[in-house]
């Protein structure tokens, strides 16, 4: 390929990258945890159930671990928790604490 | 996160002139010598969403939200959407419709074309769908989420205009003000008879949710009435917690007879108001008929709808295990052990737009987890739930064993009302995300 013809090629490449803006916006939502905001509202929502976007993921984590066991009481999480191990209630627990400046 | 600039193609135009646009971008490819043109299809992706309830509105947002670069078009001709869930508490008189209202204006904020048109055919060979106004829209995925179709050639007797005397109200609108309007014009000590069908239909808690809270408003102002329940099958959801509720708060106001008790209607007069079972005829005063249902019609237009009248898929993608390119979520979809509900919509559309991202992307999809939480009202300060913990298995949508389940059937009054007040946080917390 002659160089006047690679950089046509890469400028097109590239026109088209910026056009389109292909690509995952942030990070993906691990198994399980799109299904959260369901119930769990944006920060600042308000009513009974609380936001989980920007807590602590230790915090998470040991709510969920605590839901699972029984140790906390629940109404449907404790049902929820056991669908999860502890690698995948820590993933979920890590993005949600990512999530603290989304909208 | 930045906004992509407005794709060429990322308005509603006729299918020509947008065939033309795409066709000259991949034969300037074609002339610097690109062979296969991916990246360039890439950049263009296109994915229609046919269907703007729960399943479809939710799906066309996450499209956006998991890639920017996607053009998503929603296809609905409904200037707003009616949601089912919480629109027993409008027969009972005790929410209007208007709170059931959502509008697509945040959907169009979030970058979504939304086409007010009904999706009339789908050409899956050359990856177009066509809509009312003849317009043609590509698509490299398609998503269809068209909910329901109610049956009417299920039950003799029970067809469209059957439907005006003897309301399903198995979709918010007209029909749920028709039943309230009947249940209020309805004497003290009338009789009201629902007929339930056999599994599976959208909401399998639901007509006991209904028959709880028509409870509650006859209780209230008709306390002479009855209900009975003509059930197409022997066991239903929540079934225990229903009864409980039931014998603890309305004595015995409701009456349910099971398949094998000769619960299935066989045939109705919508002229005399007459249900009739393999056991004998129930005159009603007020008659709630809930046919048999099956995937909304473009399912079967597009190909994706089997004999069952649902629409089989593949539980990681959602695509069709029928005709590829075409995904299938909501209602319409074989889900496995999921049900179909407004939540297992909503879980399954955000794993569905994951899903069509990383296959624009050329990647492997990942395997999806998706949680299910179903809360019924068995009186408005007494809410019940059922939840499941759902991933792929076996080329289904299997329950996650050891969890999920429904509300202890011993608990404190307490308890029932958090319930009845997580059910409502649901709702806001869900419309708000789909529609807000």
């Amino acid at each position: 390929m002659s160089p006047q013809r690679r950089l046509a090629l890469g400028c097109l490449m590239a026109a088209v990258v910026a056009m389109a803006g292909t690509g995952p916006a942030r990070a993906e939502p691990p198994p399980g945890a799109a299904s959260c905001s369901g119930c769990h509202g944006p920060a600042g929502s308000e009513g009974p159930v609380p936001s989980l976007l920007g807590r602590p993921a230790a915090e998470t984590a040991a709510a969920m671990a605590a839901f699972r066991t029984g140790q906390r009481e629940a109404t449907v999480m404790d049902r929820i928790a056991r669908g999860f191990t502890d690698d995948e209630t820590r993933a979920i627990a890590d993005w949600l604490a990512d999530q603290g400046d989304q909208p | 996160m930045t906004r992509p600039a407005p794709s060429p193609t990322g308005s509603l135009t006729r299918g020509t002139s947008r065939r033309t646009a795409l066709g000259g971008t991949l034969a300037a490819g074609a002339l610097l010598g690109l062979g296969a043109p991916a990246a360039l299809g890439q950049a263009a992706a296109q994915v229609v969403v046919i269907g703007g309830g729960f399943a479809g509105a939710t799906c066309a947002r996450s499209l956006k939200r998991a890639d920017p670069g996607l053009v998503v078009t929603l296809v609905e001709p409904a200037e707003r959407y009616l949601a089912c869930p919480f629109s027993n508490l409008v027969l009972a008189g005790l929410r209007e419709l208007d709170e059931q209202a959502f509008g697509y204006a945040g959907i169009e904020a979030a970058g979504v074309t939304i086409a007010r048109q009904p999706a009339v055919a789908v050409d899956p060979e050359r990856r177009r769908v066509r809509l009312g106004d003849g317009t043609e829209l590509d698509y490299l995925h398609l998503v269809v989420a068209p909910g329901v179709d109610l049956r009417f050639d299920a039950i003799p007797g029970y067809d469209e205009a059957a439907a005006e005397r003897m309301p399903h109200a198995w979709k918010a609108g007209p029909q749920t003000e028709l039943l309230r309007r009947q249940l209020e014009a309805m004497p003290d000590g009338g009789q009201v008879v629902m007929a339930v069908p056999a599994n599976p239909f959208r909401c399998p808690p639901g007509p006991y949710e209904r028959a709880s809270l028509i409870a509650h408003y006859l209780k209230t102002h008709k306390p002479r009435a009855k209900l009975i329940i003509l059930d197409a099958k022997d066991q239903f959801s929540k079934q225990r917690l229903f009864e409980q509720g039931w014998a603890e708060i309305y004595g015995g106001l409701i009456e349910w007879v099971p398949l094998s008790f000769g619960g299935q209607v066989t045939e109705v007069d919508p002229g005399t108001s007459t249900l009739v079972t393999e056991f004998g005829s129930h005159q009603a005063d007020v008659a709630n008929v809930i046919p048999p249902q099956r995937a909304g019609a473009i399912a079967a237009l597009a190909g994706v709808a089997d004999a069952t009248g649902w629409c089989p898929i593949d539980p990681v993608t959602f695509e069709s295990t029928l005709v590829p390119g075409i995904h299938v979520i909501g209602d319409a979809a074989i889900g496995g052990a999921m049900p179909k509900s407004a939540f297992s919509a909503n879980a399954q559309a955000k794993a569905c737009a994951t899903a069509i991202a990383h296959l624009v992307r050329e990647e492997a999809p990942p395997t999806p987890k998706l949680i299910n939480t179903c809360y019924s009202l068995v009186a408005p300060d007494y809410g019940i739930s059922i939840a499941g913990v759902y991933a792929p298995k076996d080329g289904l949508l299997a329950e996650v064993e050891g969890a999920g389940g429904v509300s202890p059937l011993e608990a404190a009054a307490s308890v029932r009302q958090a319930e009845a007040a997580y059910a409502e946080a649901w709702f806001r917390t869900a419309t708000d995300e789909v529609f807000g």
